[in-house]
């Protein structure tokens, strides 16, 4: 891989150790991934925040680390609100250990923004065919498919590499040839809102790390293509995939029709639905918010709360900024008895394994949550979640 | 002439293993060796190196100042904490070699200043065996057999 000068210096240790390992992390995955060289990029978003996630070790490694990052960088969602921690019932030993890693990684200059939707918050406004380094795979998804934005899903480590030199290897995503459609996933029914989640989660698992082409019936807003990536890189490992006539690299490129075709029907959509629907009126949390909520998803929220109350534990996530924008709306979900969470979301906050069946509308909740919190999950739609929580008094 | 040639560039090959170079620095050790590949979180106890994953080959040995020879890693990225980890507590391997590193155990071999090379020019579980005395140099990328049970 070619290096620059002022790099081959930073790589012989002239500026200090911690930009010696981080330009080595690059250079090695640079390597092994065939990149001819680093590009610069615009911002940065790191993973690897939950102290549940991390561990000691983790943490010990961050605060070795000593400098500033050269673009704006933010970090993944933590295991639980900074602020409201304790509302959440966490206890206080996790709760310390959680404030630690988020102080250093804010001593490197890292925005303590902790969230899955970084492309809502100012400063990390992308266009068509900018590099990036963010790692959380529905925010690389959503980054490369609905923006057209370049990069490859970092590690946490790789991120906070890239973020300290300002710059990442040019492999994978990064180039036009990886871009290129593989798979059409051609769907035969109309679909809206929670179908999009569910669609993910049926295709991920079909296509593992393709990048497919959707030829769709309906029309997605960017809130479903949302849903729908964040499901596909959870169940498989899809980051990028385009639609039809919608998202904006197929309307510049003009791809050829992928030569594998699989064909989704709704019959398949509704069996995400169906197969846990047993769990219908014994959850005993409703969690919204997979990925982090936008203002305009808070105000769907805002609007069917109207007026009710929820007798069970009720969990709205959102990044503090959108929370903070979203004027009058947070009281009036707060109203209803739901809880509004910044930082923090339900697969990686260990405050979700004190319950024992969580309603989600997240085709990536759903394939989570199991498995990271031990508990059940049922897949449902943002009016059967409201319901499932209602006042049946 | 040429057949004494042939002998001595045996020898030499025997030796000194051309590989590429992925974490720097330079470690010795016996070898540890397995064609499974390794998840570091969740095989491997990050107190005692020992492989505590009952369905690895290699379950009930510790990797610790071993030279640890495996095709790659897979799992969860927090695998390359784990090795972080290892490290700190003294139980680390003095060293690695992969067919084909990936990011996790590159990433954390990088960060807990453990030598790994990958890509020998050989197929490393012929011609080294466990019980040989190996030196990994992952600033030059290469290793050495320097004895043998």
């Amino acid at each position: 891989m070619y290096l620059t000068r002022e790099e081959e210096n930073i790589l012989n240790g002239e500026y200090g150790t911690t930009l010696q390992k981080a330009i080595e992390i690059l250079v090695a995955l640079g390597d092994i991934y065939g990149a001819d060289s680093l590009i610069p990029i615009k911002s940065a978003q790191i993973a690897g925040v939950s102290y549940k996630t991390i561990g000691d070790a983790g943490l010990e490694w961050i605060s070795s680390l000593k400098g500033t990052v050269k673009v704006p960088s933010v970090l993944n969602p933590a295991g639980m609100d900074l602020e409201d921690w304790a509302g959440m019932g966490i206890p206080e030993s996790f709760a310390i250990k959680q404030k630690e890693i988020i102080k250093a990684y804010s001593e490197l200059g890292i925005r303590v923004e902790c969230t899955c939707t970084p492309y809502y918050l100012q400063g990390f406004d992308l266009s068509l065919g900018e590099h990036i380094a963010w790692s959380e795979s529905s925010a690389v998804s959503y980054a490369n498919s609905v923006i057209g934005a370049r990069t490859n899903r970092e590690g946490g480590p790789s991120a906070l590499s890239a973020a300290l030199i300002g710059k990442t290897g040019n492999y994978g995503f990064h180039l036009d040839q990886n871009r290129v459609p593989t798979i059409s996933v051609n769907v035969e029914c109309d679909i809206s809102s929670s179908d999009y989640g569910a669609l993910g989660y049926i295709v991920g698992k079909m296509i593992s790390n393709k990048v497919p082409l959707f030829n769709l019936k309906s029309n997605p807003k960017k809130v479903d293509l949302k849903s729908l990536g964040a499901a596909m890189a959870a169940s498989g490992s899809v980051a990028l995939y385009h639609v039809k006539n919608v998202t904006p690299e197929q309307l510049h490129m003009n791809f050829d029709t992928p030569e594998e075709t699989i064909v989704i029907e709704e019959e398949q959509i509704r069996e995400v639905y169906e197969s846990k629907a047993s769990f219908k009126n014994n959850c005993d949390i409703v969690a919204l918010g997979c990925p982090h909520c936008s203002v305009e998803e808070l105000e769907e929220i805002a609007s069917l709360l109207e007026g009710k109350t929820v007798n069970k534990e009720f969990w709205v996530c959102t990044s503090r900024e959108v929370a903070n924008n979203s004027g009058d709306i947070i009281s009036r979900i707060e109203k209803s008895g739901a809880k509004v969470l910044c930082d923090t979301c339900m697969v990686v906050s260990p405050a979700s394994e004190n319950y024992r069946c969580m309603a989600v509308n997240s085709g990536k909740a759903f394939n989570y949550i199991p498995g990271m919190c031990k508990i059940e999950s049922m897949y449902a739609t943002l009016e059967e979640c409201i319901d499932e929580a209602g006042d049946r008094n | 002439m040429l057949p004494l040639k042939n002998v001595l560039m045996r020898q030499v090959i025997e030796i000194r293993i051309e590989c590429r170079s992925i974490s720097k620095g330079e470690g010795k050790g016996p070898v540890l060796s397995t064609k499974d590949p390794i998840s570091f979180l969740g095989t491997v106890d990050p107190e005692t190196g020992n492989i505590i994953d009952p369905n690895h080959e290699l379950h009930g040995k510790c990797i610790k100042d071993s030279i640890l020879i495996f095709p790659y890693g897979k799992g969860s990225t927090v695998g390359s904490y784990v090795l972080y980890q290892l490290k700190k507590n003294g139980c680390a391997p003095s060293g690695m070699i992969n067919i084909d590193s990936e990011p996790i155990v590159a990433v954390g071999a990088i960060i807990s200043d453990i030598p790994l090379v990958d890509r020998p020019n050989v197929d490393i579980f012929k011609v080294i065996v466990e019980g040989d005395e190996v030196i990994v140099n992952g600033s030059e990328g290469y290793l050495e057999i320097t004895g043998s049970k």
